[in-house]
């Protein structure tokens, strides 16, 4: 070869190969990642393994064959062969596939018997599906300690997603409270739901099980990395399935302790401000905030509902009628429908809140402004 | 003129009676292709709905309810109203022609299992009209979904799926009937050609499982309306019952829209590679292997529901055995091939492409066998790029293949080569366009049925839309192919193909109203 196409061929190689690698770390990732724990670096391996027994059996069959189409074609003058049953080819072509499956069979018994021991967990942590956001509770030895638990909902706008917002580079995939883990340690996760099935999944721990109803799944982790770890729900849960995403932040101990110790004393705090009272300017800024984040797939915005599953809140019968049957609907939902029982979901303070909001709110002026103490009075009673 | 006679004698009714009490295979067949083929283009502009809004990132077209709609029914509309009835169709037309018999065994009841279709897909199709919309909870219904939190439109849901169900069986106990009673003397099970075994099999498997549908929607339309609680958790039921039920229906019914088109390429790879199919009693068996694998392997499309392990080793060595008969099929597909003396006619090209991307999409299954890679795969693009590989370059391409393959024996006339095979190099092209990047969307994490996705899928999104809209545009030249085939062209002769064997090349083309009235000469039936 000529210097000087040696020289192209050389430039024209690497301008690939670099194109190639930078495109292959954007947008453009082919392949299943090999995530941060020993489980999911297992995984990918199997994965890798079973691919690559995929493509030396396609190149073999597909080669015999496009051989066979290049040669063995009518126009090139091909008479067609007349042999015909070979039990010794029979045997052969059932007796390899058999072998390489048993050769596939043992690692993945492997690999699903560790990744089956959720056994010895340093820290348990129950999850629960609701449509459509998540449910974290850190299991607590000691009942006398204040409890955390808290619920993650999707915190990209509807502006965003209504393409009125140019979209961030977390867009579907950020939450306002992640759930945080402290790394190498066990962690290990009772999965349930509230209504129908969702699925919990995190592809960095390949970990991914169905939160089902009714039912108790348990899953493990050990996470190795600090680190953000982005999932999504992978079961078919409704409307909003798209938009319930998973964020995961993985801190080294002495970190994670800390979070923890501030959400036991915001836990605190905000029991004791559900004895406050609220300004309405107060309150119809939040309710704001919290309809647009828990409200606005169904009720949509300006209140105007998706008929006829989804009611309109402007100008709703029950919305401008009678205050304690309204709070009622929010705190316990309506059985059978998307409305879902909020009186958990949410604080004394954002109930209150959320129900001034509407009721002041999409033309409506009933003028109530609602304390938190009103919703815990009605809390206590059901109780 | 024997024929022309008795065309005068036992021609077909004119008029629109012809068609609403037609007991002849031949035009029950018709009715059925027709059919299927209004069902691919409705379900395949579901498709494009689903394909245009995911093109770019953002919510553009419709809303997140309407996308989930359009999901459920491009799934039902295209297993229940395309795949299934196509194969009905050649089944009613060819069965008869193959075996050497006059007609079905059950004329009247052929009759009545065609016209109960469109009853059950208007049905079906008339819950988009609806206030509360078309069924939104995918094509695989899961409970409480479907029950609970289901839009109102599941009552009509769940009658159309009875009334598909009652066609299906009447279909298949039909087929056994014909297949058992009314072969030509000589031909014996082990002379008859593969599509016929195939067809046999499959009969056998719709009649054990389309009852377990009809039970499963049975129970979600008394947990909806009657107070029970089979899959409610709340009321003492088992949400997972209804995945156990769904899926011993679903997974035979996976082998019933492929063990068909098993049978369609085993007669054309031989016929365009001149040479006999390499070992027909093998592939006898492995159809027989495949069909009883399909019972014992429901629980790998739930590898995620958190069964014990036991459960979960089990049917994933289960699923990997299917590989082994499977693989039987495809090497046995490649040696008939291999020293044959072949041409590349439209048929064969999709027969050839069907061999190919079916075992594609078969490789992935073996990926997804492996229990704890499928944690990672489940329910994500991957899985959505493997049955549609299956599926569309699988058994559709072995429709068009069939269709392509008997129109001359059909119509009399020979199809327009050259648009054949535009219609097929679009539609490779497109459909790998298509679903070949979904495979790395997949892997990189991107869920199904989601109306929007996160930025780093975007790229390619786009590019399996732009196949998307190349594959759906090219189904018009399959119409316009048909159509001019029906309307003219250069006369067929009997033979058809050169390297054609089996009874219906021996009789004329176009084949008259009524073949084999008296039964064909046993010389005629060969060996396979």
């Amino acid at each position: 070869m000529l210097p000087k196409a040696k020289l192209w061929l050389a430039l024209t190689i690497a301008a690939l190969t670099s194109m190639l690698s930078t495109s292959l770390q954007a947008a453009w990732d082919l392949n299943m990642p090999q995530g941060v724990t020993q489980i999911s670096r297992e995984t990918y391996d199997l994965h890798m393994q079973i691919l690559w027994w995929c493509v030396a059996i396609g190149v073999v069959v597909f080669g015999v064959m496009l051989w066979s189409i290049i040669n063995h074609r009518k126009s090139k003058g091909a008479v067609p062969a007349t042999f015909h049953e070979s039990t010794k080819v029979e045997i052969v072509w059932t007796v390899i596939p058999f072998i390489i499956l048993i050769l596939m069979a043992i690692p993945a018994t492997r690999v699903l018997t560790e990744a089956y021991d959720a056994s010895e967990s340093e820290l348990d942590i129950q999850i629960t599906g609701y449509q459509w956001r998540w449910e974290y509770r850190y299991l607590r030895d000691d009942m006398n300690e204040e409890e955390v638990s808290f619920f993650s909902n999707m915190s990209t706008s509807r502006e965003e997603i209504n393409n009125q917002l140019p979209k961030q580079e977390t867009y579907l995939l950020d939450v306002d409270n992640p759930l945080v883990i402290p790394i190498n340690k066990k962690v290990r996760f009772l999965l349930t739901s509230n209504d129908v099935i969702h699925a919990w999944w995190v592809p960095d721990f390949a970990v991914k099980k169905d939160a089902i109803p009714g039912f108790i799944n348990e899953m493990w982790t050990i996470v190795e990395e600090p680190g953000v770890y982005r999932g999504q729900c992978a079961e078919l849960c409704g409307i909003d399935h798209g938009f319930m995403p998973i964020v995961v932040h993985a801190l080294p101990q002495d970190e994670y302790d800390a979070w923890y110790a501030g959400q036991q004393e915001q836990a605190a705090a905000a029991r004791a401000a559900a004895n406050n009272t609220i300004t309405m300017d107060d309150a119809l800024a939040q309710g704001e905030e919290i309809y647009n984040r828990t409200c606005v797939a169904c009720h949509q915005a300006g209140g105007t509902g998706l008929a006829p599953a989804f009611p309109a809140l402007a100008g709703s019968s029950v919305v401008t009628g009678d205050l304690t049957d309204n709070i009622d609907l929010i705190l316990n939902g309506v059985p059978g429908t998307a409305m879902a029982a909020y009186n958990r979901m949410l604080s004394p303070v954002e109930l209150a809140s959320i129900v001034t909001y509407i009721r002041n709110s999409f033309g409506n002026s009933t003028g109530d402004l609602v304390q938190p103490a009103d919703v815990n009075a009605l809390l206590q009673e059901a109780q | 003129m024997s024929a022309a006679h008795d065309d005068h004698h036992h021609g077909p009714a004119k008029g629109i009676s012809r068609w609403l009490f037609t007991t002849n295979h031949k035009d029950i067949g018709s009715l059925y292709l027709w059919f299927s083929f209004a069902m691919f283009l409705l379900g395949g502009t579901f498709a494009m709905v689903i394909r245009a809004e995911l093109f770019q990132p953002g919510l553009q077209l419709v809303d997140p309810n309407f996308f989930n709609q359009m999901t459920t029914m491009h799934g039902l509309i295209m297993v229940f109203g395309a795949v299934m009835p196509a194969f009905v169709g050649l089944a009613n037309w060819m069965i008869p022609m193959m075996i050497g018999a006059p007609d079905m065994a059950l004329p009247r009841m052929n009759n009545w299992s065609f016209w109960i279709l469109p009853f059950a897909f208007a049905m079906l199709s008339s819950t988009l009209l609806m206030e509360s919309g078309a069924p939104n909870f995918g094509w695989t219904f899961y409970a409480p979904l479907s029950t609970t939190y289901a839009p109102s439109s599941v009552t009509f849901f769940i009658f159309a799926v009875h009334i598909m169900g009652a066609s299906s069986i009447m279909g298949a106990i039909n087929i056994i009937a014909t297949v058992l009673n009314m072969r030509a003397p000589g031909m014996t099970l082990m002379k008859m050609p593969l599509f016929v075994w195939t067809w046999l099999i499959t009969a056998y498997l719709l009649i054990a499982v389309m009852p377990v549908l009809a039970g499963v929607v049975t129970m979600m339309l008394f947990d909806i309306h009657f107070g029970t609680s089979f899959f409610n958790a709340a009321g003492g039921g088992d949400p997972v019952l209804f995945q156990h039920v769904f899926w011993f229906f679903g997974h035979p019914e996976v082998y019933i829209m492929i063990l068909p088109a098993f049978g369609v390429v085993s007669a054309i790879i031989p016929t365009f590679a001149r040479k006999r199919l390499f070992g027909y009693d093998s592939m006898v068996y492995a159809t027989a292997s495949i069909a009883f694998l399909s019972f014992i392997v429901w629980a790998h499309h739930m590898f995620t529901v958190g069964m014990p392990i036991a459960g979960e080793l089990f049917f994933m060595y289960a699923t990997m055995l299917i590989a082994v008969p499977t693989g039987v099929k495809v090497f046995n597909w490649v040696a008939t091939m291999f020293r044959g003396s072949m041409t590349f006619e439209t048929p064969m090209l999709f027969a050839i492409a069907f061999v190919v991307l079916f075992t594609m999409g078969g490789f992935t299954g073996l990926m997804l066998a492996i229990t704890p890679a499928d944690f990672q795969y489940h329910d994500t693009y991957f899985v959505v790029a493997h049955f549609h590989y299956v599926l569309v370059p699988g058994a559709v391409f072995s429709i068009m293949a069939a269709a392509y393959y008997w129109l001359p024996k059909w119509t009399g006339y020979m199809y327009d080569e050259r648009l054949g095979k535009l219609h097929f190099w679009l539609s490779f092209i497109g459909v790998n366009v298509l679903f070949f990047p979904q495979h790395f969307l997949g892997l990189a994490g991107m869920p199904r049925r989601i109306p929007d996705y996160a930025l780093q899928f975007a790229d390619f999104n786009w590019i399996s839309s732009i196949g998307g809209f190349l594959f759906g545009a090219s189904q018009l030249i399959l119409l316009f192919v048909v159509i001019k085939c029906i309307k003219g062209g250069k006369k067929a002769t009997d033979q058809v193909w050169e390297g054609a064997q089996g009874l219906e090349w021996t009789v004329a083309s176009p084949a008259p109203y009524h073949t084999f009235a008296t039964p064909p000469d046993p010389k005629l039936i060969h060996d396979q």
